[in-house]
């Protein structure tokens, strides 16, 4: 596989995207929206971020190898936050009893 | 024939067998240490989330004295210098220097301009006494801060030191972040002068390439801080 030279026109896109993304993350987070703010927020963050990581960072054309170290990465990292968020939020469902 | 002109090439390491391999190497070395990195960043973003749902009043009036402008700001002049990083990395694989040195310093300027603010607003912080520390001469400070008295009243009551712990993940976050911003400006300079000498060719320019990964990812960290750190009070009015 030769080297995918990316042309700046695409590049120039993904800028303004971003920045486009940017201003509508902080338009929303104006309005109270509860539970829904927090979920905007990071479903616009992980949008934002998904474009740099397959754009900028060229993953898109990079090799099959590329794909399962960054898959693996951010896989660890779901592991990390589930397994101890299940900590977290099931502490006091059960009484243990005292010796 | 070709191919033992290729072998003897002084960029190629004699352990690849081409160019293609010694890239391919390198992109995954990269992406290795970078996934140390998203677990790096990933620890603080856990414990944010765990407090952040233990306090949610508290992180949310804590959030909203921060100066959302500057972080909006420094929003843009990340994403400016993650795309003048993404075009030196370009002229980089066509083999341009004079655009290459230009755009490497760009990126450089825009990474000064993002330290910059943000030390104003460290500042800002500082003169507020939001500086999560005890000292004799200095101690972290509620109810004094910026934003109290014109609409003081319509924020809820918050327990200081509930508020504190927010303040101790911002410049935990944002600190460990700025620090990347540093480095970076670091290894910047480093291409530069690399760049200068004409290091750099469309068959061998692995380090502009690797570290714009680096650069990207540290824009992807403050991504997630900006909404995370400056927008979760932003509707408390």
């Amino acid at each position: 596989m030769r080297e995918h030279v990316v042309s700046p026109r695409v590049y120039f896109a993904v800028f303004a995207a971003l920045v486009v993304l940017t201003v509508v993350t902080w338009s929303v987070a104006k309005l109270d929206l509860g539970k829904m703010n927090a979920i905007v927020a990071l479903t616009i963050a992980v949008i934002k971020a998904t474009l740099v990581v397959l754009y900028f960072m060229h993953v898109r054309w990079s090799s099959r190898l590329t794909w399962v170290f960054v898959g693996a990465g951010f896989f660890w990292l779901a592991i990390m936050v589930t397994l101890t968020l299940s900590d977290y939020a099931t502490r006091g469902w059960v009484t243990i009893a005292s010796p | 024939m070709a191919e033992t002109q290729i072998a003897t090439h002084e960029a190629l390491a004699h352990h690849f067998d081409d160019f293609e391999q010694q890239r391919e190497a390198g992109t995954l070395g990269m992406w290795a240490f970078l996934v140390t990195e998203v677990m790096f960043f990933g620890g603080l973003f856990l414990a944010y989330i765990i407090y952040r749902g233990k306090y949610p009043v508290e992180f949310a009036v804590a959030s909203n004295s921060l100066n959302v402008t500057m972080g909006f700001i420094n929003t843009l002049v990340l994403i400016c210098s993650s795309l003048t990083m993404a075009l030196a990395v370009y002229y980089s694989e066509i083999g341009k220097r004079k655009p290459l040195v230009v755009f490497l310093l760009l990126t450089m300027v825009l990474g000064a301009a993002f330290l910059v603010i943000k030390g104003v607003e460290y500042h800002e912080k500082y003169v507020e006494h939001h500086i999560p520390v005890r000292f004799p001469t200095y101690e972290f400070r509620w109810e004094a801060h910026a934003n109290a008295g014109a609409h003081e009243a319509s924020l809820p009551p918050v327990d200081t030191g509930r508020v504190e712990m927010f303040f101790w993940l911002y410049f935990a976050m944002t600190g460990v972040h700025a620090l990347h911003m540093v480095i970076g400006l670091g290894i910047l300079t480093t291409l530069v002068i690399m760049a200068r000498r004409g290091r750099f060719t469309p068959e061998y320019h692995s380090p502009v390439e690797l570290s714009g990964l680096y650069w990207h990812f540290v824009d992807i960290v403050w991504i997630f801080l900006f909404p995370l750190l400056y927008l979760i009070g932003a509707h408390l009015h």
